[in-house]
């Protein structure tokens, strides 16, 4: 299974570092979107510093949306659904690959919608500890349940519009818990953020746990 | 061969003689619930007259929740069985929750004006209720795309997924949105007096039977339509068939001829 998952994340990841889409796209529109709430509220009153952990996520969130769409626009051109199907690796192990590929695609945005936080929000980095441990345990959720509706979505023609509408209320504990998180690390008082962080990594192992049974009978029946 | 369909099997309306009964039995109960509500319930102490939102709004978030669960099992019971019955049933019950719910959403953002001062605060329950609102309308749109080319997994398989997580997510969101307003000391909202007693406490009782009670019958007879929508789409595809085979075989006895 294993074996299987690091074969489907390695494949994921080249196509990715190949096509350029994530580095030309979708980390440009992440900047953007930091931009866009500059403008939108007023940079000059500390706001968008107060605001940062906030807006650090939301613009996670609209990007995990494009990663996952991504990962599963790859698989449709030219019957890769099908020689996915046919290629005899273990369902679970398609699962645990894709949801890591796009981990590692999100966790590189992570790190660059961090330094524009800082550099353009004034955001004083506080709390290290705290802060990488909620982007890994967020990152693994995000990834997990975006996984596991995306392929539901996979192939429709409304798939662009029907995921966000399943999954952004889904991936609300998510925002809740890593904005909270984030929040008391910066604030410095990171004994609060804490718990928040388990209930992240408990919506991770939820969601994986979920994905790794669920998604062979979603991959072999159609 | 099959023979030709002459009529389409089952029941041509979605009324038994049970269900007009329960249907009865609700009109009957909302005049009392009305009356009791209305007329011969006292007024709160603090909350005056607007405490008669509490019969509606109570009961239908107590309903909504429960047709989650009912959506959560039937998909489940899906996934176990494949029959058609518990796939409709899981779709009737979180189109009669939708309802339910926009209907608790209403009358709380009514019953929060005078009592509150807002039609909307950043209270736990009212987030989360609107979050399973959401929830609810992604699922039912999700059911409602037909299988297509290319699509990764077949209709039923979506909708039992996406179903089965249902309740979980309610749940996850429900205690997460708690859990974060708790932590926030915003301004205490003036609750419900949690000593309700006598008479109002005998309505709440009430609006939660008769409320039930509507549920049953809403939730019965929309099981039935869509049971009917499916055998209509099964009984015409057979007649499609049967016509293409019609139609196959006068060609062919023509070509002979």
């Amino acid at each position: 299974m294993f074996r299987d998952a690091s074969l489907m994340a390695g494949k994921d990841l080249r196509v990715e570092l190949r096509s350029h889409v994530t580095t030309q796209q979708v980390a440009p529109f992440a900047i953007l979107m930091l931009i866009l709430f500059g403008v939108a509220l007023d940079p000059d009153r500390g706001i968008l510093t107060r605001a940062s952990a906030g807006l650090f996520w939301v613009s996670v969130l609209f990007c995990s949306l494009l990663a996952i769409q991504r990962a599963f626009t790859i698989e449709a051109a030219d019957g890769g659904r099908d020689a996915l199907r046919l290629s005899g690796l273990d369902p679970a192990g398609i699962f645990l690959g894709k949801a890591a590929a796009i981990f590692v695609q999100l966790g590189a945005l992570e790190l660059v919608l961090a330094a524009g936080v800082v550099v353009m929000y004034g955001t004083e980095i506080t709390g290290l500890p705290l802060l990488v441990a909620t982007c890994l345990a967020a990152t693994a959720g995000l990834a997990a349940a975006g996984t596991l509706y995306g392929v539901l979505a996979a192939g429709l023609r409304v798939r662009e519009t029907l995921l966000p509408i399943l999954l952004l209320p889904v991936l609300a504990p998510v925002l809740i818990g890593a904005t909270r998180a984030f929040e008391a690390a910066l604030g410095g008082a990171a004994a609060d953020g804490w718990p928040w962080c388990g209930l992240l990594a408990a919506f991770a192992l939820l969601y994986t746990a979920f994905g790794t049974l669920a998604f062979g009978t979603l991959l072999e029946e159609s | 061969m099959t023979a030709p369909h002459t009529a389409p099997p089952g029941p041509a309306g979605t009324s038994s003689r049970a269900t007009r009964g329960l249907g009865v039995l609700s009109l009957a109960g909302l005049a009392l619930l009305l009356g009791y509500a209305l007329v011969w319930s006292p007024p709160d102490v603090a909350q005056k007259d607007a405490v008669r939102l509490m019969y509606v709004h109570v009961p239908t978030a107590i309903l909504a929740f429960t047709a989650c669960a009912i959506t959560t099992v039937a998909s489940a019971m899906w996934l176990r069985r494949r029959s058609e019955g518990w796939w409709v049933l899981g779709g009737a019950a979180a189109e009669v929750g939708l309802v339910f719910t926009g209907i608790c959403l209403i009358t709380g953002s009514i019953w929060g004006r005078p009592t509150w001062g807002t039609y909307w605060d950043w209270d736990p329950r009212i987030t989360s209720t609107t979050l399973l609102f959401i929830l609810l309308v992604g699922y039912l749109a999700l059911r409602s795309i037909d299988n297509e080319a290319g699509g990764a997994a077949p209709r039923g398989m979506r909708g039992a997924i996406v179903g089965l997580l249902l309740l979980p997510n309610v749940m996850i969101v429900h205690f997460s949105v708690d859990w974060w307003r708790s932590l926030h000391q915003t301004a205490t909202i003036t609750r419900l007096d949690p000593t309700i007693e006598g008479t109002m406490l005998f309505t709440l009782m009430l609006g939660i039977v008769v409320f039930g009670l509507v549920f049953a019958w809403l939730l019965i007879h929309r099981f039935r339509v869509g049971w009917l929508e499916e055998r209509a789409g099964a009984t015409g595809l057979d007649q499609a068939l049967v016509e293409r085979r019609a139609e196959a075989g006068l060609a062919a006895a023509g070509g002979r001829s």
